[in-house]
């Protein structure tokens, strides 16, 4: 019976997801013009849900000191309040109001692994185009390098990094960057050797044009797409392994507002059944699965099969 | 023959060369160490000869090469120095974690491995029906969720009912079946978190095949379809297969550091947090060189049996 229950919930939720995809498609392509319009009516209810729940955090975060009702470090009451009207997800174990620092963990959380991403992405990505376009001996050190890299399991490299430089949030980016800037690295690489053999490119470096504007503006353009894919993806790998280490106390440091450590100082609530603790996983949860069924779309668009 | 037994000998010799650059990395972290490590260890308020004696103690007045050679060789023997914390050897904090450890990752990968075989089977069986969706949505689903949360969810579902223990208390002690019953949750978990990547892969592998000409003859023979997929399709989609459950079998490795954390469970995955925290660098130093050799050595042994499964490899004319 229970498992009946829980079925029609799954199903209950499903749908509602994709009505909302469903509306938030409608009103995006009422709101576009021309051929952004055209882009949009085809996207699948997936992706129109997964635009619908990174806009909503995108401006969760943006907002967090107008939405929440209190500030992210105040101590507003007793220690693990129940729901009511004023705490509205009760109190967390300081005493401090749930639903603020879940709003401002979309701030923070969100925030710094989206700073990782992009300077693992800008490592990554130039000494990748870098090492496939100049190639020789460069290309062979920095692949070598990185193969011997990417042999070391990377949560156990990221522990191993950040007890000898520490845990403060600087170390935790930088750490994290490096370690996933390799697996960019690769991709880019691989990309960018299949453009570098193109006529264009040849063209290109008989016209005179330097080392800078063959990669910029010749060979970058043409390595978008599976870049941009690949953005969202390490996007969640990265989100989710600082959660994981903000989880195990060793990334975001409290009192900052941040998930990973949500669930861990409030866990002790889950074996009396409150699901309180489990939120903030599941908004981690949420954004993950909502940018994977964007990146699908656009992989699937990008594959060349969107006429 | 002889061709396939020197491309396995070259792996290995890579596979060697690669942990011994691995074991470089991992003993180099103490010397990328800002300042002296000795006065960070004793604080400022050290004086200059307990710093000198903690640094002879410590082998730290030897020159690097020497102090890695003695730290290799006595890792090869199972010895890995003292800990700063707690000042006891750390082979002896590490013995039983690693044979604990090690029961979690095989009771995971006896449950997923047959699980994510079969469900991938079945849906390459019934592919594009209602089952094959709802298993690739719920692959989909699970991938993209934090371990935590997968472990709280089950804690949340089975454990606060009383059905499994929340807490996998295991000791020297415990009986197997005890062991199978408490060590339950961290061991579903686990499986939770890689049959998805196993199952897909398992379900591509297979379904990449049907389309070539011989598994239309088996069909066309009137051959059932699934005996279709277990005799013909099967034998020739294992090298993928393999490859992909080494691969998840290695990330076992890394994610137990996750779930014995929720589920209080005495491995090295929290021994290695625990140091983290303490800033235990020869802890931290011996764990990670153990969880990067088992990562390196299944990583290795994909590579060989999937190269040792290919009759076209090995009967090479």
């Amino acid at each position: 019976m229970n498992i009946l229950i829980a079925l029609l919930w799954i199903a209950v939720v499903a749908a509602t997801a994709m009505g909302a995809g469903w509306l938030f498609r409608g009103l995006v392509v009422k709101v576009a013009r021309g051929s952004a319009a055209r882009v949009f009516r085809t996207a699948p209810l997936t992706a129109g849900f997964g635009m619908l729940v990174i806009l909503v955090y995108v401006l969760v975060a943006v907002f967090a000191p107008v939405i929440a009702p209190f500030a992210e470090r105040e101590v507003v009451g007793a220690q693990f309040l129940p729901w009511d009207s004023t705490h509205l997800l009760g109190t967390d174990n300081l005493g401090r109001d749930m639903f603020t620092r879940l709003v401002y963990g979309a701030r923070n959380t969100v925030g710094i692994a989206f700073a990782t991403t992009a300077l693992a992405f800008t490592l990554g990505a130039s000494l990748g185009l870098l090492a496939a376009t100049v190639g020789g001996w460069l290309d062979q050190v920095l692949s070598r390098l990185v193969d011997i890299l990417m042999a070391i399991p990377s949560l156990i490299f990221s522990l191993l990094l950040l007890t000898i430089f520490g845990t403060s949030v600087v170390t935790l980016v930088l750490v994290i960057a490096t370690i996933d800037s390799t697996r960019v690295f690769r991709l880019a690489r691989s990309v960018a050797q299949n453009i570098v053999v193109m006529d264009y490119i040849e063209a290109a470096r008989l016209r005179g044009e330097g080392l800078w504007r063959l990669i910029a503006r010749e060979i970058l353009p043409n390595a978008m797409a599976p870049l941009v894919a690949e953005f969202g993806l390490r996007f969640c790998f990265v989100f989710l392994t600082i959660s994981a280490l903000s989880f195990l106390g060793v990334g975001i440091q409290p009192p900052t507002a941040d998930w990973g450590s949500m669930v861990r100082e409030n866990a002790t609530l889950i074996t009396f059944g409150d699901i309180t603790p489990l939120l903030p996983a599941g908004a981690i949860a949420l954004l993950t699965v909502a940018v994977n069924f964007v990146v699908d779309w656009m992989l699937y668009r990008a594959s060349g099969l969107k006429e | 023959m002889s061709l396939v037994w020197t491309m396995v000998a070259k792996r290995l010799g890579l596979g060697l060369l690669t942990l011994v650059i691995i074991s470089l990395i991992i003993f180099s972290a103490t010397e990328m160490l800002p300042g002296d490590l000795a006065k960070a260890i004793l604080g400022q308020s050290a004086t200059e000869e307990t710093v000198a004696a903690f640094r002879r103690e410590l082998g730290l007045d030897l020159p690097a090469h020497t102090r890695y050679l003695n730290w290799l060789l006595g890792a090869l023997q199972g010895d890995f120095g003292t800990s700063f914390a707690s000042r006891r050897p750390i082979s002896e904090l590490i013995g039983m974690r690693l044979g604990n450890t090690l029961a979690l990752a095989l009771y995971a990968a006896a449950i997923a491995v047959p699980l994510s075989l079969a469900l991938g089977i079945l849906a390459a069986l019934f592919r594009n029906t209602v089952f094959d969706r709802s298993t690739n949505a719920f692959a989909l689903t699970s991938i993209s969720f934090p371990e935590f949360f997968v472990a709280y969810i089950l804690i949340f579902v089975l454990a606060q009912s009383g059905v499994f223990p929340s807490m996998a208390r295991i000791d020297a002690t415990t009986s197997f079946g005890d062991y199978l019953y408490r060590a339950f949750l961290p061991a579903l978990t686990l499986t939770l978190v890689v049959t998805a990547h196993m199952m897909r892969m398992t379900r591509a592998a297979i379904i990449n095949l049907l389309a070539s000409p011989y598994i239309e003859m088996a069909r066309l023979k009137g051959m059932k379809p699934m005996r279709v997929i277990l005799i013909h399709a099967l034998p020739n989609a294992l090298a993928p297969i393999i490859t992909v459950v080494a691969l998840n079998l290695a990330y076992l490795i890394t994610g137990v550091v996750l779930v014995e954390v929720v589920f209080v469970y005495p491995g090295l995955g929290q021994l290695m947090v625990d140091s983290v925290s303490k800033r235990d660098i020869p802890v931290v130093q011996a764990v990670s060189l153990i969880f990067a050799t088992a990562y390196v050595l299944l990583n290795l042994l994909a590579d060989v049996l999937s190269t040792l499964s290919n009759p076209r490899l090995i009967h090479r004319k």
